[in-house]
């Protein structure tokens, strides 16, 4: 057995050269000290799992889990022309937002691919806040500086701040502990500027897991108190450390998308089945015309879920077959511990994007059954 | 962890138990380890004919797949049908009942190419 690059696989992004320094969160030693194992992902030293990935997973589920997701980047955009900037640089529909709201929408090219999936947060009416990828936040911060036609200012700002994700139907009970605040007013996809454990952070009700959670913002000198705090105030309620692991089996039961995976320079937002956050009716937008033209033309393939119906697992990279012929490929596969199925996301003709629809995945030359599904395989009961 | 003394082992982390001229093979604590969260094994069928260094199956943690490569040569006698049901029992006990599967030896010095339990010991790192 020989355990090849075990995120390479599983994360894609950018694999750094060998020799390359790796970045580090501001929480690297806390991960150390944990025992966690550490992978290099996108150029980044970071933990894939402390205790199993399935036990980390089940406690998001159950309970609440703890992420280190400072690898994030942040990008602040100010000025009287902030919101033209943003709305011009994004797709979804800045304007609609409210101070103290946040979005998800993409970052487009000209020809409708992906720069970056982002989230914009409204601070201000003149400041926006927007978490981008890890391995995206300078050729971010470079597009949209280039797009800058308005002159908003635009901050790369990553270094101000660390990223600590709380998941999980405890994470507001967990945090609540830490903050006057009452977090039960934050409402799903909205944010406020808190004091968490006697430190300002800036608390948003958003995650990449599907369950109940929150996303904290808090200078990297206090990441690392605010995370040993955290940990204890969640220790009564069996609070996990995770990693990048459990991270990617929780966003892909949500059908959460992955840069590199689901989206990229050469997905649009309509192949990806996030047509969502396009948004036609706002003023020009960079994308708009190759999106109009894209579903005026017709949208050649489709992002589906599909269910592995004979044993095996489909993984990403995996040929799609259709009737002996390949027809697309797997974006992200493996198992869905919360559903006890292997489950995966791929690409397929739009004709045949139907749940119900029988497949096969190629895996290692053999075509194995599988059903396309609805999606998202896994839906927390509110 | 105890790396039985009786047992080969491979650079690949696989293990062999002789007895008569027959060999079950099996991965090692280290390579469960290493995996992490088992999910899923696929094993070659009865009959299958095998070669030493060449792959036979896979193992599937929940983040990546890895062949399994056939510590020597010979014809699959028996699969461990236990992994179809259980794959995580190799997380257990990787030297004991998730064993993989047993093979009638067609060259059983092909063993001496193989580790003993102390020399994987210092290969892998642990005292």
């Amino acid at each position: 057995m020989v355990f090849r690059g075990r995120l390479a696989c599983y994360f894609g992004g950018s694999m750094v050269q060998s020799g390359t320094e790796l970045k580090k969160t501001p929480l690297n030693s806390v991960h150390r000290r944990l025992g966690a194992r550490m992978v290099d992902f996108g150029g980044w030293d970071m933990p894939v799992q402390y205790s199993g990935i399935l036990e980390e997973h089940a406690a998001v589920r159950n309970s609440v889990g703890l992420f280190d997701v400072s690898h994030m980047g942040e990008i602040e955009v100010r000025g009287p022309e902030a919101l033209q900037l943003v709305n011009y640089a994004s797709s979804n529909n800045a304007a609609k937002l409210q101070v103290g709201q946040a979005q998800y929408s993409g970052l487009l090219y000209d020809h409708g691919g992906f720069v970056d999936d982002i989230l914009v947060h409204k601070v201000d009416e003149d400041h926006y806040f927007i978490c981008v990828n890890a391995s995206n936040q300078e050729k971010d911060y470079d597009y949209i500086s280039t797009v800058n036609l308005m002159k908003a200012t635009v901050e790369f700002a990553s270094d101000r701040y660390a990223q600590i994700a709380v998941q999980g139907p405890k994470a507001l009970s967990t945090i609540q502990k830490l903050t006057k605040t009452p977090l039960e007013t934050i409402r799903y996809y909205w944010f406020l500027d808190a004091e968490v454990n006697e430190v300002p952070a800036r608390v948003a009700r958003t995650g990449y897991t599907g369950e109940d959670g929150f996303e904290l913002y808090v200078a990297p000198e206090r990441a690392e108190s605010t995370w040993d705090a955290l940990l204890d105030a969640g220790a009564e309620f069996g609070i996990r450390p995770c990693g990048l692991g459990a991270r990617n089996t929780l966003r892909l039961e949500a059908k959460m998308a992955l840069y590199g995976h689901e989206i990229d320079a050469t997905i649009s937002p309509l192949e990806a089945d996030l047509a969502w956050i396009v948004k036609f009716d706002k003023p020009d937008f960079i994308g708009k015309t190759a999106l109009e033209k894209q579903k005026a033309e017709g949208i050649p393939r489709k992002l589906v879920g599909f269910e592995m119906k004979a044993r095996g697992i489909g993984r990403d990279g995996y040929e799609v077959m259709d009737n002996g012929r390949p027809v697309g490929w797997v974006t992200s596969g493996g198992p869905a511990p919360s559903l006890g199925r292997n489950i995966g996301l791929c690409y397929v003709p739009t004709e045949i994007a139907q749940p119900g629809r029988h497949i096969n995945i190629n895996i290692r030359n053999q075509p194995v059954e599988a059903q396309i599904v609805p999606t998202p395989f896994y839906k927390r009961a509110k | 962890m105890n790396y039985p003394e009786n047992f080969h082992y491979t650079k690949e982390h696989e293990w062999v138990s002789v007895e008569g001229d027959v060999g079950t093979i099996g991965i090692t604590d280290h390579a469960q380890h290493e995996l992490g969260d088992i999910v899923y094994v696929d094993l070659p069928r009865a009959g299958t004919s095998v070669t030493q260094g060449k792959t036979i199956g896979s193992v599937e943690s929940v983040k990546a797949v890895s062949d399994i490569y056939s510590p020597v040569s010979g014809e699959v006698i028996e699969a461990n049908q236990v992994l179809a049901e259980a794959p995580e029992k190799l997380n257990d006990d990787p030297h004991g009942v998730a064993w993989l599967v047993k093979i009638r030896l067609a060259s059983p010095e092909e063993i001496k190419n193989l580790l003993s339990a102390a020399d994987y010991r210092t290969y892998i790192g642990v005292e």
